[in-house]
């Protein structure tokens, strides 16, 4: 990997992450903050779009696919928002937020590299 | 979302990122990256989320930072590419990866809450 791309892909994370932030405020204020609907949607539209990249753009997909992509969405927050869930009581949501995001997400992967295999 | 609030997250998602894609490039293969950056980002996100109140604090490291450098797009996409080679370590994979981030979520909320506070 180049500097450059290495650099360009850092930047698209800080963007990627810029952009997560912006989403999770919009939709909580569309859905509210009992469940952690933003993280949720983000790394599911994240990861079929992770997907597309991955299958219609191999090598030129690295500072979208791992700099943006993996800037907007993310691992950590959606652990302490399951913890903070099953804490509060709410374990059947805690459940959904785990297992549920993990089998969609990668549903949406699938279903990602799919539509990127026939385009 | 002020100018400044998007500023830190966008500063904190570049750093993140680029540690992530240097974690990248240590190790041999992708998904142990991945895991190994989604393991260790809920830890230190827990500690951050049970020991640091100041909300600027929080938006560079626990929303910028840790954000960016965990992903959920790239556990996505790795279990589907493992799972055309080897569907039980797929399985394995993924699964693994939310069992230990959970686990690692509670270890630093525990570990980052004051002592007294610990049961």
């Amino acid at each position: 990997m180049s500097v450059l791309v290495f650099v360009l892909a850092a930047a698209a994370g800080g963007a990627g992450a810029a952009a997560r932030y912006a989403v999770d405020i919009g939709i909580a204020r569309l859905a509210g903050r009992r469940f952690p609907w933003g993280v949720f949607l983000i790394n599911l539209t994240g990861s079929f779009l992770l997907g597309l990249v991955t299958a219609t753009l191999p090598d030129a997909g690295f500072v979208i696919g791992t700099g943006f992509l993996g800037g907007y969405t993310t691992f950590s927050t959606a652990m302490i928002d399951a913890v903070a869930l099953w804490r509060d009581g709410e374990r059947p949501a805690s459940f959904f937020s785990c297992a549920g995001m993990l089998i969609l997400g990668i549903l949406a992967a699938v279903a990602g590299l799919t539509l990127g295999a026939a385009l | 979302m002020t100018p400044l609030r998007i500023l830190l997250v966008a500063a904190g998602g570049m750093l993140g990122t680029a540690a992530r894609m240097t974690l990248g490039l240590l190790l041999p293969t992708g998904e142990w990256s991945v895991l190994i950056a989604n393991v260790t980002g809920a830890l230190l996100l827990g500690v951050l989320t049970a020991r640091v109140n100041a909300a600027h604090l929080r938006l560079l490291l626990g929303t910028g930072l840790l954000g960016g450098f965990t992903t959920y797009s790239a556990l996505a996409v790795g279990t589907v590419t493992l799972w055309h080679e080897e569907p039980l370590l797929a399985v394995a994979y993924a699964a693994g990866s939310v069992v230990l981030g959970l686990g690692a979520a509670v270890l630093g909320l525990w570990l980052g809450s004051p002592r007294k506070a610990r049961a």
